[in-house]
């Protein structure tokens, strides 16, 4: 089973590569995309456990990230878009009003 | 062996497209490199005997949710120099997002290559999912154990539907007021 | 024995505190909203209903054996901390039925009176809640059966007499006069609750009972701890009932309306001292030197305030000084010995001295407001009936027989010769030498003489009503009739009180009974005051009815004492230079130094501080959420490390 451990490794490597794009990253949509990188990374960390477990609960729980990813996609994109109507800039920069 | 090759390969290529989607200037190229992603992802949840997940990895994801992506892209009309072209106030945010990163991928490494996984075997071995078939497993846990959480989920995508066409339609805010 | 809902009237002293409470409540509330007939009737009814329970009450404990005529009824365990225990109790003994039955009687009659004489009032719903509760505490301060219960009263009394000092209190001297007593008050409140300590460390208790039964066993005569403990009580007496040193309240309180005058400030609240000292009779017993300096405090004021009242022009004023004088008198009666006797002039002289007040407060409400004496006169004709009430309070305060005043006055005297000194005595005879005088002074420039009026006040000058009127009579029959409870060889009041005073112990034999002392020597002493007090008489006569030009010879003669008497020995003054201003300096000192500098100081620097470390810390705060999210990254990052590390 050391095969799976490489998995859970993979899926920590993509987790961090969508984690520091969130950072880095100023486009508003890139930023979303990263998100989708994390959460598909924790996917890949379910699937293994499920398999390692021999249980199907894992994958379920797949089914159901997979389901709040699309609401989360469908609303979020939605947010960008009034965003860029009110800002006409979808740059994170541009959306500070947490300091005045 | 075979699997094993696999793995490497497309791990690979998942972490290569990964650091794309990260680093490319163009919205639209992050994108298609996100699809990439996906179905590399997809062909090792196949490695894993999750054939149902790894079908809606593709149709799901890298059809339904990206080409959502995609297409807000292009109403937005974005081009590169809109919004990376312009200098970053953040002095420090990228180098010290990027060593944050590297010592993540450490951490997690050490944590994972020390650590031995237990926990109680399940009965849904890959022998036996492979005789009563995958999908039918999924929808049998789907509509016993599982139903509430279902039907939650349905709730939420219906809500989220709602909330979408609110938040997207025309002039929450007028143009001018701004 | 007459039952009442299956119990003894003895069983419902409690109404006696439930009426007064209740008509505060209800006119407190709802006053705003009733007419003023309905307020009038609330707030009488109340009294009165108190008076009938007080009164029954008295047949009730007459009924039993007089060694037997202690009754406590305990309500609830009000404060329960280890040892310390204060019950919410009542005690009903001979001492306190006096106490409520003055209190409650005197205190009707003044309701009644009031109706009338506030009845202009805007603020008349808030002088009958005030009144109302100032009678309710002034019965648990007498009914109370533990000292802490009693101290509540005594505040309370002190609250409500600061607000109906301060009733006006639009007008500056009345709230300055309000805030003066509740000052002057909070001096002697200090020495009575450091006293109630006392009495806790001492005893363990604070139940009457319990400490005045074991005081003769625990302290021997003259110790250190009764000395303090007396001493300290009568702190709170001098406080509370006006004496040296801090009698300066009371001439001020007349600021309020003149029913409360008589009330409070002469009939009942500042005799409340006096009882106290009674009550305590067995604690004051074993300490000689505190009863010594009772006596002299009561002699010294008796005759100090009685000077002052001789050179004042203001109606109220006078009477005030002659209450203060008055209560010097019960003191010096306490401070020989004679607690009795005391209590003895402590209800005649709420019947007299209220009737002085009430008849003032008749003259004032006839004047149109007009208090100063020299610009009244030949008020005879206009007012007859308070004109006779008011003569037959003067002749009682004066001490002529057989007025109430006469009795009492001439017991004190008596006390004061044969258990005191003849210092004592000559202090005291010359004092009612003095009273004799200065009131006679006040009737005669009040109602005899020609008019000093001006055109505008005479044209309206008038009998006040009927409401004021009664009261004066009732308060009147009381001053004719009410020295015979005392009558020197078969006195009610003595055989009444006496299982109160002592509690067996050896002063029981001395309490105030006069079996001691032979006729001869009685019936002398009583001529001596009589004639004492009838020269008093005839001087004030001679110098303002038969030459009133006498008076200005004699302030030229004597032009200095004049004007210190008239400024009332200046004491005002005195206490304004030596303590009022130092504190005013001191606390102007304290605010604009230690408070404005040191303390401000210490507070804006740690103002300060947080100030500057938030610069530093406001670098961190960007603005921009992804710099957030490093942060949040930071920590996930930081947890991971360190748990690696430790585990």
């Amino acid at each position: 089973m050391i095969l799976l451990t490489w998995y859970l490794i993979l899926s920590g490597v993509l987790f961090t590569i969508g984690a520091v794009g969130v950072l880095i990253r100023r486009n508003a949509i890139v930023i979303f995309m990263c998100i989708e990188l994390m959460l598909n990374a924790v996917n890949l960390a379910f699937v293994t456990f499920a398999r390692q477990l021999n249980s199907m609960d894992g994958q379920i729980f797949v089914f159901f990230i997979m389901t709040v990813a699309a609401a989360e996609a469908a609303v979020g994109l939605a947010i960008i878009i009034a965003i860029y109507r009110n800002k006409a800039t979808v740059n994170v920069d541009n959306i500070n009003l947490m300091k005045w | 062996m075979l699997a094993g090759l696999l793995f490497i390969i497309m791990g690979l290529i998942t972490i290569v497209c990964a650091l794309c989607v990260v680093f490319q200037k163009n919205p639209i190229y992050s994108a298609i490199f996100l699809i990439q992603t996906m179905v590399s992802l997809a062909v090792l949840y196949v490695l894993l005997h999750a054939q149902f997940i790894a079908a809606i990895q593709v149709m799901v994801y890298a059809g339904a949710i990206m080409v959502l992506f995609v297409f807000v892209i292009m109403l937005l009309n974005l081009n590169k120099t809109d919004v990376e072209g312009d200098y970053d106030k953040l002095l420090f945010q990228k180098p010290s997002a990027i060593i944050l990163g590297f010592i993540l991928v450490v951490m997690i490494g050490v944590v994972t290559l020390n650590t031995v996984f237990q926990g109680t075997q399940g009965e849904y071995t890959p022998e036996s999912i492979s005789q009563i078939g995958n999908t039918q497993l999924v929808g049998k846990m789907l509509f016993t154990k599982y139903v509430f959480p279902f039907e939650i989920a349905s709730i939420l995508l219906f809500a989220a539907v709602l909330g979408a066409i609110i938040l997207a339609k025309k002039q929450i805010i007028k143009d001018k007021e701004v | 024995m007459p039952y009442f809902f299956g119990c003894s009237y003895l069983d419902l002293i409690g109404y006696v505190l439930l009426f007064p409470l209740a008509g505060t409540v209800i006119n407190g509330f709802l006053g705003k909203k009733l007419n003023k007939a309905i307020v009038g009737i609330v707030g009488c009814t109340a009294i009165g209903l108190s008076f009938i329970v007080s009164f029954f009450v008295f047949i009730d404990l007459l009924k039993l054996a007089p060694e037997h005529r202690v009754f406590e009824k305990d309500y609830f365990t009000w404060i329960g901390s280890g040892a310390f225990e204060a019950i919410a109790g009542l005690q009903v003994d001979p001492l306190s039925v006096i106490m409520i039955l003055v209190v409650s009687g005197v205190g009707f009659l003044i309701h009644v009176y009031s109706v009338g004489y506030m009845h202009d009032d805007d603020g008349f719903y808030r002088y009958f809640t005030y009144l109302n509760l100032f009678t309710f505490s002034m019965l648990l301060l007498v009914l109370a059966n533990n000292f802490l219960l009693m101290f509540i009263g005594w505040e309370g009394v002190g609250l409500c007499s600061y607000l109906l000092i301060g009733f006006w209190f639009e007008k500056k001297s009345a709230s300055d006069a309000g805030m003066k007593a509740f000052i002057v008050n909070r001096v002697g409140d200090f020495g009575f609750i450091l006293a109630i300590m006392l009495i806790f460390v001492t005893f363990n208790t604070i139940d009457f009972t319990d400490v005045f039964h074991a005081a003769p066993e625990h302290l021997q005569t003259g110790s250190f701890i009764a000395t303090m403990i007396t001493l300290l009580l009568f702190v709170g007496a001098v406080g509370k009932s006006a004496q040296i040193p801090l009698y300066t309240w009371l001439p001020d309180a007349m600021e309020g309306p003149t029913p409360v005058s008589a009330l409070i400030h002469a009939a009942t609240m500042v005799t409340a001292g006096v009882y106290m000292v009674v009550r305590c009779n067995v604690l004051y017993t074993l300490s000689p030197f505190s009863l010594t300096v009772v006596a002299v405090i009561g002699g010294a004021t008796a005759l100090f305030a009685a000077t002052i009242g001789l050179a004042q022009n203001d109606i109220k004023r006078v009477l005030a000084y002659s209450t203060v004088s008055q209560i010097g008198y019960m003191f010096l009666a306490c401070g020989v010995g004679a607690y009795i006797t005391g209590i003895f002039h402590l209800v005649t002289h709420a019947f007299f001295k209220a009737l002085l007040f009430l008849g003032s407060g008749s003259v004032i409400h006839g004047l149109g407001g007009e208090q100063d004496m020299r610009k009244m006169g030949g008020l005879k004709k206009y007012m007859p009936t308070t004109h006779t009430t008011f003569l037959i309070g003067t002749l009682a305060i004066a001490g002529i027989p057989p007025f109430a005043g006469f009795f009492s006055k001439d017991e004190i005297l008596l006390d004061a010769f044969t258990k005191g000194s003849l210092l004592l005595w000559g202090l005291g005879a010359f004092a009612a030498l003095l009273t004799a005088f200065y009131m006679f002074r006040l009737l005669f420039m009040t109602f005899y003489g020609k008019s000093n009026m001006t055109k505008h006040v005479e044209e309206h000058v008038h009998e006040s009503p009927m409401s004021i009127l009664i009261p004066l009579l009732v308060l009147a029959l009381l001053s004719i009739l009410g020295g015979f409870i005392g009558f020197p060889t078969a006195s009610a009041i003595n055989s009444f009180l006496a299982p109160v005073i002592g509690g067996g112990h050896h002063s029981m034999a001395d309490g105030g009974n006069l079996h001691h002392v032979s006729n001869s020597l009685m019936f002398s002493m009583m001529g001596i005051s009589t004639g004492i007090a009838i020269v008093g008489i005839l001087l004030a006569y001679l110098m303002y009815i038969k030459q009133p030009d006498l008076p200005a010879k004699i302030v030229g003669k004597f032009k200095l004492i004049y004007k210190i008497i008239y400024n009332k020995y200046y004491v005002d003054e005195i206490y304004d230079a030596t303590i009022v201003k130092p504190t005013v300096k001191t606390s102007f000192i304290l605010w604009k130094i230690v408070d404005v500098k040191i303390i401000d100081g210490f507070v804006n620097a740690v103002a300060r501080i947080v100030e500057l470390k938030s610069e530093v810390l406001k670098l961190f705060q960007t603005g921009y959420v992804r710099n957030y999210a490093l942060s949040i990254l930071l920590g996930g990052v930081i947890i991971i490390v360190c748990s690696l590390v430790l585990l």
